[in-house]
């Protein structure tokens, strides 16, 4: 790699060197700084949405999202400063005010780490209440966990899917993501790949599976054991990841770092597996 | 060819693929491309999902791929951007081949395959100016009886423009099915062993013989259309069925079933009860190849990757490999109870496209063939040998004349329509499997046809019709689809349990592969005249 290829910034004091164009998340991993991301995922285009990755830049007036920032030579980052832990806290408390967080798993430890508390804004403070939408036997929709991250906008559209199922409508507190005119979710342009579920980090949008079996109080993630394998349908060769609970498989993912995925699957990978344990999954017992 | 290589593709040319529905990861790859830049031209008779996201769609009449891939060619030849120094290097056979294809000048392949011929012409010269160009396909392409004429046209205009043998450049078959790569990689061909090996060979067939001990038939085998032939001709008496459904998946359906019965005996090993099980005299239960045993499967870039067990499998089904360990222990061989990792180790001290791949090497991302030793990357693309100075050893690439046959069976008074059949997203082949789920973009089993079709039969949205073949009929629902062609119909071949469709396919099949020609058969669609009661409500919306 040439020189002018290779950019020198200092992170929390520490010298690190990465390619140009890498961003300043890149920095921060390669010296081995942990960084919470919402609306960051290494599969999708950066969104700029959450502000939960803001770092402090020396000369800079505003704190950065270090998710979308490119790293500049002889940069000089704080990623744990006063001014860096306030915001951090106040971008956590003020998203987990309003909606739940509970199976946000990300970021349970930073909200613990930032002390934020959302409660402080007491009872009366204005929350999204509405009924989960399950409209089909795939996955469901739980509006009162979306924080607008635009991760699901993201994978059903131009960097994954192309559908272009969903977007945001309305604004402000009434802004949701939505189908074309809230249509339900199967007449709407949606092909069920179910990339948006798998994006999603607060389970917002979570399989029927999992929703199923939580609602039962027997999602164990604890228990589960997850197998890298093949998928069964056509030639492509998508890598699955099977997660196995009781010897019974209760959701399928493709790893983020597979070159023929990226993580991203179709409706036959994603939930055409059912037929290897008949009358045996969450969804059939169900309701 | 590697996925990876539609990125940064110039030129796509997807001909007879419908690439979104039938690999719809593959196709986030294609549609990356397009988001770099590239332009795509989808050549199919129908306007599928996939060409939606064409520059443009040439929507040619059904099985006349061959009339267009020469039209290209005149077209390429006569604009003078043929690639010159490619064919004097790398090829033999272009005056015969520029000779057969002069006749198909724009205003006659226009005739021919009902595209105008200035679409014809922007695709010929937007793929030969390209720098990168590809030319995907899929059984739109093979499906046919001429589907080895068809790939052949489609190899001659790689040829013609060296858009082969580089990264980027190249011919791309999809294949279709999670290991149907890995099954002629393992010799599962009539004429091959593993690793692509001559059964006529006599060097394979000594190393084959000394590896398993045992003697080896000289002569290559039958494949599938021709073994049921042989079975119908009594020259096969007994058949030993591995996770195949036969029984629904066939071309001309009856006559496949009549044939398995006549059987002495049939032995069946599935996962599932399916339609061919049912018939056989024997049923051993399997387990599930991907989640439940170990092992490796062959992606469509001869990706060798491991499949690993995850869930148990279900009462007494047992894996493949014990299963045929078994059964040759009691025919008075003992294997022992090798494990996948023996397996697979065997099969690299025979096939040297295999032998570089251990199952350490292959744990993390797979290695793509050939991968002859331990060192060996893999290999992203084939064919580069053709851009070599001395061409690798290889004999110059052959351009091969073809007729430019149309389907097998014509048109006719009787037979005026046309059926072809495919899939659909979220379904596979006999739908054993994906029909274990429930889809909510499941349409089912409806024929797909013009509403000005349906309009001239005087056919409603949804009505259900007898539709015939000249071997046999079956009733289904008709679907309004202004996307298809007059003339032309469609459906799916998921559901065999709702409507047989191979019922009405055609039994024509290709000589050169064995394949039968599913994507074209003529049929005939007639109202069922129901009784005059249950009728009413329909002739009061008609009226």
């Amino acid at each position: 790699m040439s020189k002018e290829s290779i950019v020198t910034v200092s992170i929390d004091g520490k010298m690190v060197s990465v390619a140009a164009g890498a961003t300043l998340l890149d920095a921060c991993r390669q010296a081995g700084v942990d960084t919470p991301t919402l609306c960051y995922a290494d599969n999708l285009t950066a969104a700029n949405a959450c502000r939960v990755c803001v770092v402090e830049v020396e000369g800079s007036r505003t704190l950065v999202p270090s998710c979308s920032r490119s790293a500049e030579d002889a940069m000089v980052v704080q990623t744990d400063s006063e001014r860096v832990r306030h915001s951090r806290k106040m971008v956590l408390e003020f998203l987990g005010s309003g909606v739940d967080l509970s199976q946000a798993d990300d970021l349970a430890g930073w909200i613990d780490y930032y002390g934020s508390e959302p409660d402080r804004y007491g009872p009366d403070r204005a929350m999204i209440k509405e009924e989960v939408r399950i409209q089909d036997s795939l996955y469901i929709r739980d509006y009162d966990k979306c924080v607008l991250c635009y991760k699901c906008v993201s994978a059903c559209g131009e960097d994954a899917q192309h559908s272009f199922a969903i977007a945001v409508a309305g604004r402000g507190f009434d802004a949701r993501i939505r189908t074309e005119f809230d249509v339900r979710l199967p007449d709407s342009a949606c092909v069920y790949c179910g990339n948006c579920v798998a994006v999603c980090p607060t389970n917002a949008l979570q399989f029927k599976t999992e929703f199923d079996l939580r609602k039962m109080g027997e999602w164990k993630p604890t228990e589960q054991a997850v197998t890298r394998t093949v998928c069964s349908y056509c030639g492509v060769g998508c890598n699955l990841e099977v997660h196995v609970q009781d010897d019974t498989i209760v959701k399928v993912t493709s790893p983020d770092d597979h070159d023929v995925t990226s993580g991203h699957l179709c409706i036959k990978g994603r939930f055409g597996w059912s037929y290897v344990q008949p009358g045996q999954s969450a969804a059939e017992e169900g309701d | 060819m590697s996925y990876k290589e539609i990125e940064e593709v110039d030129v796509i040319l997807l001909w007879g693929s419908n690439a979104r529905e039938a690999h719809p990861i593959f196709f986030h790859h294609l549609m990356s491309g397009l988001d770099n830049g590239a332009r795509m031209y989808a050549v199919d008779p129908r306007r599928t999902s996939s060409a939606t996201f064409a520059d443009v769609w040439l929507g040619l009449n059904l099985g006349s791929d061959i009339a267009m891939s020469n039209t290209v060619a005149r077209e390429i030849i006569h604009q003078g951007l043929v690639n010159q120094n490619f064919i004097d290097h790398s090829t033999t056979g272009f005056d015969t081949y520029a000779e057969s294809v002069e006749p198909f000048t724009l205003e006659v392949g226009a005739e021919l395959t009902g595209v105008p011929a200035e679409a014809i012409a922007e695709m010929a010269r937007a793929y030969a100016t390209a720098d990168k160009a590809q030319i995907l396909w899929t059984l739109g392409i093979t499906e046919h009886h001429n589907g080895v004429d068809n790939v052949f046209a489609l190899c001659n205009l790689a040829l013609l423009t060296g858009h082969v043998g580089r990264w980027g450049s190249g011919l791309v078959p999809l294949r279709g099915q999670n290991n149907v790569q890995g099954g002629g990689d393992m010799g599962a061909l009539p004429n091959k062993f593993p690793g692509f090996q001559n059964i006529t060979d006599p060097a394979a067939q000594a190393k084959f013989r000394t590896a398993y001990g045992v003697d080896l038939p000289d002569e290559d085998g039958l494949h599938l259309t021709l073994m049921f032939e042989a079975m119908d001709r009594g020259e096969i008496t007994s058949a030993y069925v591995i996770g195949e459904n036969p029984a629904d998946s066939e071309a001309d359906i009856e006559f496949a079933r009549a044939t398995l019965r006549g059987l002495d005996t049939l032995v069946v090993q599935d996962i599932f009860m399916t339609r061919t099980a049912e018939l056989a005299d024997v049923v051993l239960p399997a387990s599930v190849g991907w989640v439940e045993s170990d092992g490796t499967v062959t992606s469509s870039e001869r990706r060798v990757q491991r499949v690993r067990a995850a869930v148990s499998p279900p009462g007494e089904a047992k894996h493949d490999q014990d299963i045929i360990g078994e059964l040759a222990r009691r025919l008075g061989y003992d294997w022992g109870r090798p494990d996948s990792i023996e397996l697979w180790d065997e099969l690299r001290s025979l096939s040297p496209l295999h032998a570089g791949m251990s199952y350490q090497r292959l744990d993390a991302k797979g290695l793509q063939w050939p991968c002859p030793s331990l060192e060996h990357p893999g290999t992203p693309f084939l064919h580069s040998w053709l851009w070599d100075d001395d061409l690798g050893g290889h004999p110059p690439a052959p351009f091969t004349v073809v007729e430019a046959a149309g389907p097998k069976e014509e048109l006719s008074v009787e037979f005026p329509m046309r059926l072809t059949t495919g899939r659909a997203l979220d379904s596979f082949n006999t739908g054993v499997q994906s029909g274990g789920f429930d889809s909510p973009i499941r349409y089912g089993d409806a024929l797909d046809i013009n509403p000005a079709d349906a309009a001239s039969l005087d056919l409603l949205d949804g009505e259900r019709v007898l539709v015939s073949s000249a071997r046999g009929s079956v009733e289904m629902p008709i679907r309004f689809q202004p996307e298809i062609p007059r003339g032309l119909t469609f459906t799916t071949f998921h559901f065999p349990e709702f409507v047989d469709i191979n019922v009405l396919t055609s039994d024509a099949w290709d000589k050169k592969s064995g394949t039968a020609e599913f994507k074209a058969a003529s049929i005939r669609i007639d109202k069922i005249e129901a009784p005059a009661a249950e009728n009413h409500s329909e002739v009061d919306h008609h009226g």
